[in-house]
């Protein structure tokens, strides 16, 4: 197994090269690590401050703002750019950071594609951001991409097509990269079942990748040519079905919804025990959870589509289905909540965040679990309900995992301690803000508010000004947050090689910062 | 400046005004007036509490956790760190609970689903941004838009305050009116994109898909006026196409149906009368507003790249019968619509003449309704 | 550790940043060309030009690298696990269009002829249609048209193909016995097999459009049609590619009997090709 890293060259200790060419040409998995994690961070922010424009026009009832046609731009883009350019380039860089570290290997096994992977990204993103400057504007249709309607889009329709397309050419390339690097750069000792579970979910996470990134880059093809080329997949005029592209989305869209939170659930199980001072609890059972969700996101997809009309048989079936994946998540919890058992805790800011997962994220399943139930669902479906739902494991999910793991290796990172007085303000701050943005959706829509719209009746009026008031206060934490990460970066107190107390793994091995070429001699593994 | 300004009085205003109006205030879904819409109810619930009880469980645990195990409370880190026993009991238990709930869920899809024998059959259909009811096997059919004051209130600095708009967004020019204690079903489809019709009260809403027919009912327990709205984005004024049912009694439902369908046989053995045309510009303005407006906006100026501007279009200041054609038949893959069947002859009379002649548009002639309805 | 077993990291990779720039001018290129936008051809062609560029760069460093060295057995497991799932990725994209075809002919396309809960379906929009396969759907999209058969060229390419993969076997056995000729010739006739069933499809494509009038607009028929063997056609070109520089590469010796990835990762894209087409054969021309 390879242990040592070199190069043709073979000048050992030779650092990175110098200047901007370093960044653009690098091949070394802690810089490109940085670059995913600058580029998510970047990217929040833009997502973002799409997010504060559609809460100010939602403040009070009435369009005081924006045009109904920009606002749909703003949700459709605010999506797009928050699972595409933020939630997942963060844990893929995230993973470009920490797996080869955690499995004892000197690099991602293919560094050049992973450069690769990265550099797409801004491009892709230059164009999708590029289509606000064209005629008609951004895509409009909703980041779900439904025809007929997304095909009625203006000039953007084409690059936010092949943008997509350059997205999911980034993300096979990164998933390849992930399994390879888990499969042939173990340390020697290093064994599937001593992994990190970090390691472990983004290894189930590569294969949701793999697996139906190209599927939706199917979908989003038969768009393009129903479009340009005359096919009539989406259309029943022709023998097809608008209902047919849902399906095909759906079928990429659950298992991507996993792709966002399962390397989230790998990070809360390395922060929780830290904190704790106490093993996982269940770290098999956590193995085979894991794999069962990966499985099950498979056979799910309909229950986005519950009110197409679907046969009564499909709607059983997907309920049921649906339902069952809510056992695999409970156990995750129950053993979160094991590990924190007995434990010798303390509160730093990674682990506010990983509590504060814990318990939010558990509210967006519970919204799940009642979504799942199709007759409710029909109620509850494009509504504020299932914005408040996937806000819940989305934000107070996957991004809250990844403030956490920030606090908790950005010491390792940088060789700096973050602020802990801020970190705890940021951790308050956000979560309060969140609850006030997010948690009154749930009941506008049960009143019966619907998703996607600019203006709503006065009834709803109260709600959604304190969820906008919430907005702005969750928007400004995150400005925040960028201060801490900066000031950080600059400087602050030492970190030592052990950071935290209880932490256990190879990273911790490493001095802090770690050196540029992670393990050039192969750790041991006990 | 102002525009904040005007946003922090209505901050302030909405803030007291809500406070009065808390009577119809709704924080849980709506129980409904029919016997689904009650199921659902019930099933929400149940699911609700299963989640709250749970939820009080597993937080509480941790809550304890944290209280009690903490390093500063001098707690010691034990080193269990796995239990076959548990892992089983907490799947097993959950399992049981998702079983015991699906029961009910089963019972209710498999009540929802059974569309068979209605008294009477509707079919929606959902254009952008309008709803169209056909009253099947009757002689009566008509659309269903965002009343007028709504539309004047909604639009971008209109300065009108929707808190004095009657039901704003809610309310429509012509609602959809149906029997009380009547099986009802609703064949839903759409002309355009996907659209879906959802009215809270009645437990369910069901996606209106071009080309494809979906199957619905309710029986309404008690007259009254319900409202809903559309629940699919469906384009620019997806949220501005509210759906309105009157449920009337048997006695009255049958008066209602009866003066609809005198109506339409007026209409149709109407003599097609000669318009003025500066008359006739006057209601083209109207139905440009109730109709174009959305996609061409208030000036004509339209939106570059996909809604072309009304204002100098070769189309418009061009041959006449081209402009007639594209309003009647649309323009297909666009969000043009074949307003043939959403307009009356006068009223596509009206609306061309007002093009051609507004708008900044100067081109002095005039369509007559009974030109329309020789092209029919 | 010596540096013998050094995992091989390079540096300085330049080649994605050139991709990358080639990718973006390419789609957008691509993109305005769809929109009408005068000489975005151009755009188009650069990226091309840029794209092609970078290929040639990147695997001439990768081959470099192989031919000093470079690679020892670390490395060649990580190219043959990654270029696994490169294939995985794209089963799945055909996947999603296999899966189309099907969800069609087995859904839509009987719904709307007023099967199951079609009935209204039919009765109330598409009276009179009925559900068939072929057909370009309720609103004889593209107008008549005629079936392509299965029988004359497409049986004619499934041989090619399946013989393709045994010719490509054999050279794959000429490789690791040593026979140069056998490993060139067997290439060649791979090579110009590949070509001729490309060749084919372009007159099958031909008397489609000229003949049947089936075209891509022909309904739900031409349209999977067309996506299908349009996809699979272009993934038959590009296997061919490389099949053409692992000739060229035999031909300059680059290849031993134990080490010769590059032609292995090759000769599995060009059975996976094959495969596709069996289940294209069966599904789009024959059933
Ligand atoms: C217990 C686990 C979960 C269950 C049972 C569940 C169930 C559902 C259901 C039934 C819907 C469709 C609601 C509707 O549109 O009517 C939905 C929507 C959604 N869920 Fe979940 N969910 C779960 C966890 C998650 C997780 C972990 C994520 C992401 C991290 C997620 C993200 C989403 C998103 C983004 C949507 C909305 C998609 C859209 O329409 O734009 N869910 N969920
Ligand atoms: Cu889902
Ligand atoms: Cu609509």
């Amino acid at each position: 197994m390879a242990t040592v890293t070199d190069s043709l060259d073979d000048h050992h200790d030779h650092g990175p090269a110098k200047g901007l060419m370093r960044w653009v040409t690098t091949t070394n998995h802690k810089d490109i690590g940085t670059l995913y994690l600058i580029f998510a961070l970047v990217m929040f922010m833009v997502g973002g401050a799409m997010a504060m424009v559609i809460r100010l026009e939602l403040f009070q009832p009435g369009l005081q703002f924006v045009d109904p046609g920009f606002f749909n731009q703003m949700t459709t883009v605010h999506a797009l750019v928050m699972i595409f350019g933020g939630v997942m380039p963060a844990f893929v860089g995230l993973a470009n950071w920490m797996l080869p570290i955690m499995i004892g290997g000197p690099d991602m096994a293919l560094p050049r594609m992973n450069n690769w992977s990265f550099w797409i990204l801004p491009f892709a993103f230059a164009m999708l951001l590029g289509t606000f400057f064209m005629d008609g504007g951004a895509p409009a249709g909703g980041w779900t991409l439904y025809p007929p309607l997304v095909l009625q889009g203006g000039n953007g329709f084409p690059f936010m097509i092949f943008a997509i397309h350059m997205m999911g050419i980034s993300s096979v390339m990164g998933a390849i990269n992930v399994i390879v690097t888990i499969l042939n750069m173990r340390a020697p000792g290093m064994t599937l079942m001593k992994m990190p579970l970090f390691v472990w979910t983004w290894f189930i996470t590569a294969y949701l990748l793999i697996a139906v990134m190209p599927v939706l880059a199917g979908a989003v093809t038969m768009l393009l040519t129903d479009r340009f080329f005359d096919t009539t997949f989406f259309s029943a005029a022709g023998g097809g079905d608008p209902v047919l592209f849902q399906h095909i989305f759906w079928f990429f869209g659950h298992p991507e919804v996993y792709i966002l939170i399962l390397p989230a659930f790998g990070v809360i199980s390395a922060i929780i025990p830290t904190f704790a001072r106490k093993p996982l609890f269940g770290y098999s059972s956590m193995v085979y959870a894991t794999s069962s969700i990966a499985f099950l996101s498979f056979i799910v997809w309909a229950h986005h589509m519950f009110t197409v009309g679907l046969p009564l048989q499909g709607e059983l079936f997907f309920m049921y289905a649906t339902m069952l994946i809510a056992v695999p998540t409970g156990v995750k919890v129950f053993n979160w909540i094991s590990t924190m058992w007995k434990g010798s805790m303390t509160f730093e800011t990674p682990m506010l965040f990983a509590i504060g997962f814990v318990i939010m994220f558990t509210i967006g399943g519970f919204s799940g679990l009642m979504l799942a139930i199709a007759p409710a669902d029909f109620q509850y479906h494009d509504t504020y309900f299932v914005v408040a739902h996937f806000h819940y494991v989305l934000v107070t999910g996957a991004v809250y995992s990844i403030m956490a793991s920030v606090y908790y290796w950005i010491p390792k990172w940088t060789g700096n301690m973050y602020s802990e007085k801020l970190g705890q303000w940021h951790f308050w701050l956000s979560t309060i803000s969140v609850n006030v943005l997010f948690f009154p959706q749930h009941f506008l829509g049960l009143a019966g508010m619907p998703r996607r719209i600019p203006d709503y009746s006065v009834q709803f009026a109260e709600f959604n000004m304190w969820s906008s008031i919430g907005g702005f206060a969750f928007g400004l934490s995150q400005v925040f947050f960028c201060f801490i990460v900066y000031k950080t970066i600059k400087g602050g107190e030492k970190a030592t090689d052990q950071v935290w107390e209880g932490a256990e793994g190879l990273e911790w091995t490493l001095s802090s910062p770690p050196p540029y070429h992670s393990f050039s001699t192969a750790p041991e593994i006990k | 400046m102002n525009k904040l300004k005007q946003l922090c009085a209505g901050g302030a205003a909405l803030t007291f005004m809500s406070s009065i109006a808390r009577a119809d205030y709704g924080l849980n879904l709506p129980v409904g007036v029919t016997e689904t819409s009650r199921q659902v109810y019930d099933l929400h619930m149940l699911i609700l509490w299963v989640c709250v009880v749970i939820g009080v469980i597993v937080f509480g645990a941790m809550i304890y956790s944290m209280i009690y195990h903490r390093k500063s409370r001098g707690a010691v880190a034990s080193q269990f760190h796995e239990s076959m026993t548990a892992e089983l009991v907490w799947t097993v238990i959950p399992f049981i609970i998702l079983i015991v709930m699906a029961i009910p869920a089963t019972t209710v899809l498999i009540d929802m689903h059974d569309s068979s024998e209605p008294d009477l059959q509707i079919k929606v259909t959902g254009y952008q941004w309008k709803w169209r009811y056909e009253y099947i096997g009757e002689d009566v059919d008509f659309f269903s838009t965002l009343d007028a004051a709504s539309n004047e209130a909604r639009r971008v600095g209109s300065d009108i305050d929707p808190a004095t708009v009657d039901n704003y967004l809610l309310n429509v020019d012509k609602p959809l009116v149906i029997p009380v204690g009547k099986k009802v079903g609703f064949l839903l489809t759409a002309s355009d994109v996907i659209h879906s019709w959802w009215v809270p009260d009645f437990g369910w809403k069901k996606d209106a898909i071009p080309g494809f027919i979906n199957e619905a009912w309710v029986k309404v327990d008690e007259p009254g006026v319900y409202r809903g709205q559309c629940a699919e984005l469906c384009g620019r004024d997806h949220g501005f196409m509210p759906i309105v049912v009157e449920v009337k009694s048997e006695a009255d439902y049958a008066t209602w149906l009866a003066e609809q369908k005198a109506g339409s046989t007026a209409e149709k053995t109407a003599v097609i009368e000669e318009i003025d045309p500066l008359e006739l510009k006057n209601i083209g303005k109207k139905v440009y507003t109730a109709n174009c407006v959305a996609c061409h906006l208030q000036k004509g100026e339209g939106v570059a790249g996909i809604y072309p501007a009304i204002t100098g279009s070769a189309i418009v200041t061009g041959d006449i019968n081209q402009h007639v054609d594209l309003v009647m038949n649309g323009k297909p893959g666009t969000a043009m619509a074949a307003f043939k069947d959403q307009l009356s002859d006068t009223e596509l009379a009206a609306i061309i003449t007002y093009q051609r002649n507004s708008l900044g548009n100067k081109v002095g002639d005039a369509m007559q309704p009974i030109d329309i309805a020789a092209l029919r | 550790m010596s540096s013998e077993n050094a995992y091989y990291v390079p540096h300085d990779a330049k080649w994605p940043i050139i991709g990358s720039i080639g990718l973006m001018l390419f789609f957008c290129g691509f993109s305005a060309q769809l929109n009408n936008t005068p000489s975005a051809s151009i755009v188009t062609m650069i990226g091309f030009l840029v794209l092609v560029y970078m290929m040639f760069g990147w695997f001439g460093e990768v081959i470099d690298e192989s031919e000093s060295g470079a690679y020892k057995s670390s490395e060649d497991a990580s190219f043959r696990v990654g270029m696994i799932w490169f294939i995985f990725s794209e089963v799945m994209f055909f996947a999603a269009f296999f899966g189309a075809l099907f969800y069609i002919r087995n859904f839509s396309v009987p719904w709307l002829g007023g099967d199951g809960s079609g009935a209204i379906t039919n009765e109330y929009i598409w009276n009179g249609f009925e559900a068939m396969w072929p057909t370009n759907g309720p609103g004889e999209v593209g107008g008549q048209y005629e079936k392509m058969g299965a029988w004359g060229l497409p049986a004619i390419n499934t041989l090619l193909l399946l013989s393709s993969g045994v010719t490509l076997t054999w050279a794959h056995w000429g490789l690791i016995a040593n026979k140069r000729k056998q490993l060139i010739f067997g290439l060649i006739l791979t090579v110009v097999l590949g070509i001729v069933f490309v060749g084919l499809q372009a007159l099958e494509y031909s008397h489609g459009y000229h003949d049947l009038n089936l075209t891509m607009g022909t309904g739900v028929y031409g349209s999977t049609f067309y996506m299908l063997t349009g996809f699979h056609g272009f993934h038959v070109t590009v296997g061919a590619i490389m099949l053409t520089v692992m000739l060229v590469r035999s031909i300059k010796g680059h290849f031993t009997p134990e080490n010769h990835f590059a032609f292995e990762a090759t000769a599995w894209y060009w059975h996976f090709v094959d495969v596709v087409w069996l289940g294209l054969f069966v599904f789009v021309y024959w059933l």
